[in-house]
């Protein structure tokens, strides 16, 4: 291995458990714990957000989606991006005026539910463990690559370091390892595009023209149609890429971060500006290592073409540009496993196991306890998992978590908010008909069932034609809420108007 | 920093949350916040939307802009522009929300709400 690479590598490692033994001594209540006692500002939980969500799927996946399928790898940028409208403009300032910890305490504003409050942290460790499971058998098979270990080795480090990470500095460590990974992160991307676009006097029109001829597919690598070729399965990704982000526990969560409405809204300000630069990067990385590497060798690095954008790095860098790409990708995996352990530690540690179960009345040691707990159980059972799943295809498991969360999280946040009728009966049949219906059609879809060998999960037809579900998944978690409501006659209108108030003034009193 | 907490607080029995709701000031606020918040997001989603619809469903997006610069790249990067757009006045026109929500809270909750 590299010299330079294992430096990097063990500087990433060291900064980050520097800031963990800070966090550590700064963590002493269950708010710091969750939410880092509510006391970072707008830009800090912009960044934060940032490095949440832009996951090594984002960076890796779509420089190389970008890199072999032309400007159909694009759509995954815009969708992502586009979401954070649907988050500033209808859900970040009313939740942050009404909820605490979780999106479970968000939804129980108005409603005091236990079944709710259950069903809502189901839909949460259903998600985050998706999430988890795609992330971490996408890094293992990935710092395989960048640092030459074994598959096990790597998920063991990734695994080890996150639960440190949680277990000791809670909330705090977590945003700013996320943080930095987002300056790291924007930091490449600027340096790597920039020496692209150098290469043609950052002539974008002369890079447009070379690019036509550089890849197997011609012309056809600027248009659309390469890779989504059936009409309302792109459709169907696009619309739980923009819903989905808005319904994420592990975005979510982070707005419990700052101290009101106002601070929420400038941290999505920030993210948004953040994301959408990266964004755009993103195309001249793609483009790039299109020029530069090539399609076969990206290909015969990693079929998923994950390794484009540190070989387009190495092809134009050299060897310091490739270590510090790869450990970029290093920190990137990091940060949003660590937030990722910390919202479904939240689900079970809080949710579970203070209210359900300790009906609020459990102890601050009791609390603290049970978060720590939690947070070890889910990083066990997710590197368990992950160790199991190496030879399987669980990319689709990322757009699964979002289309989950666009059709289970979405339609109760909005509801709870906006819906004056809506009552515990109709947030229980949204939840559990929005998360069953996408993990149902998903099972008989053409992720999961493929007759070519290898494709998916297991040979066979699928019975849905649509990879991603939530064309249908998203109208039934709505329909559901609306149904199970109006069969209810429960209605509280008190409860509904203090809501109101409080989403929309911020009174907390 | 202590987090406030919210309805398990026993304050809550103080304040009549219906009237404040019923409120010409309240249902004014509510109003703008309509007003403004459903059209600008219909429209953010109908021109999303209308990105994968049109390369789905035809291919006049495939002319050329300038050069070798498609119309699908114009419209993808002008979804871009749209998103910073919609972010900076939403920005500018929720201040005045902030300052009518501000009002309602010291009008008629009194002191002990924070913004």
């Amino acid at each position: 291995m590299d010299p330079i690479v294992v430096i990097l590598f063990v500087a990433i490692v060291a900064l980050t458990l520097v800031i963990t033994y800070y966090a550590a001594k700064q963590t002493k209540s269950t708010g710091d714990f969750y939410t880092a006692g509510g006391g970072l500002t707008g830009w800090q939980n912009g960044l934060a957000i940032a490095g949440d969500y832009l996951s090594a799927a984002s960076f890796l996946g779509i420089a190389g989606a970008i890199a072999l399928n032309g400007f159909d790898g694009f759509f995954y940028s815009i969708g992502f991006l586009i979401a954070y409208l649907v988050v500033l403009l209808l859900v970040a300032e009313p939740l942050r005026n009404l909820g605490k910890y979780t999106l479970a305490d968000m939804i129980n504003s108005r409603f005091d539910a236990k079944k709710v409050r259950g069903a809502a942290a189901l839909s949460t460790i259903t998600i985050v463990l998706f999430y988890m499971i795609a992330q971490l058998v996408g890094a293992g098979a990935l710092i395989q690559l960048l640092f030459d270990i074994p598959y096990w080795v790597a998920v063991l480090i990734v695994g080890v370091m996150m639960t440190i990470y949680v277990l000791f500095g809670g909330m705090i460590a977590t945003s700013w390892v996320q943080i930095v990974k987002a300056v790291l992160l924007m930091a490449g991307m600027v340096i790597v595009s920039f020496m692209v676009l150098w290469k043609f006097n950052f002539n974008i029109g002369a890079m447009f023209t070379e690019v036509k001829q550089a890849t197997s597919h011609g012309e056809n690598f600027l248009n659309p149609g390469i890779k989504y070729t059936n009409p309302l399965g792109t459709i169907s990704l696009m619309l739980a890429l923009v819903l989905g982000t808005a319904g994420l526990p592990h975005i979510l969560m982070r707005f419990f971060t700052v101290k009101d409405a106002k601070t929420a809204r400038s941290s999505v300000i920030t993210a948004t500006w953040t994301i959408g630069i990266f964004y755009i990067l993103i195309v001249f990385l793609g483009f790039g290592a299109a020029l530069y590497v090539g399609e076969s060798e990206i290909l015969a690095a990693n079929p998923g073409g994950n390794m484009a954008a540190p070989l387009l790095a190495e092809a134009i860098g050299g060897n310091i540009l490739f270590a510090f790409i790869s450990a970029v990708a290093f920190a990137t995996i990091l940060a949003v496993v660590a937030g990722l352990v910390l919202s479904g530690a939240s689900a079970f540690a809080h949710d579970i196991y203070g209210e359900i179960i300790k009906k609020g009345k459990a102890t601050e040691r009791q609390q603290m306890l049970a978060a720590r707990y939690a947070a070890l159980g889910v990083s066990v059972f997710s590197i368990v998992l992950s160790l199991g799943a190496q030879y399987l295809n669980v990319a689709f498991l990322v757009s699964l978590a979002f289309c989950i969360a666009a059709s289970a999280n979405l339609p109760v946040i909005l509801y709870t908010v906006y819906w004056k009728r809506f009552n515990t009966n109709g947030a229980i049949w949204a939840l559990l008909t929005g998360l069953f219906s996408a993990l149902i059609l998903v099972s008989m879809s053409p992720s999961v069932f493929s007759p070519v060998e290898g494709a998916a999960l297991f040979v066979g037809n699928p019975i849905f034609p649509l990879d991603n579900p939530a064309l249908v998944s998203v109208p039934l978690g709505f329909l559901a809420g609306y149904l199970g409501t109006v069969f209810s006659k429960e209605y509280d209108f008190q409860r509904y108007a203090e809501v109101k108030v409080r989403a929309n003034t911020g009174y907390r009193g | 920093m202590a987090q406030p907490k919210l309805s398990e607080e026993n304050k809550k029995a103080d304040v009549d949350f219906e009237k404040v709701l019923e409120s010409s000031q309240f249902k004014k606020l509510m109003q703008n916040k309509k007003k403004f918040i459903v059209p600008l997001t219909i429209f953010f989603l109908i021109f999303y939307f209308l990105l994968p619809i049109s390369t789905s469903y035809g291919t006049f997006l495939n002319k050329p802009f300038i050069g070798d610069i498609t119309w699908a790249w114009v419209y993808a990067i002008s979804q871009f522009i749209m998103v910073w757009t919609i972010c900076t006045i939403y920005v500018k026109k929720a201040s005045s929300f902030d300052k009518e929500a501000d009002d309602i809270i010291n009008d008629q909750i009194g002191k002990g709400g924070s913004a």
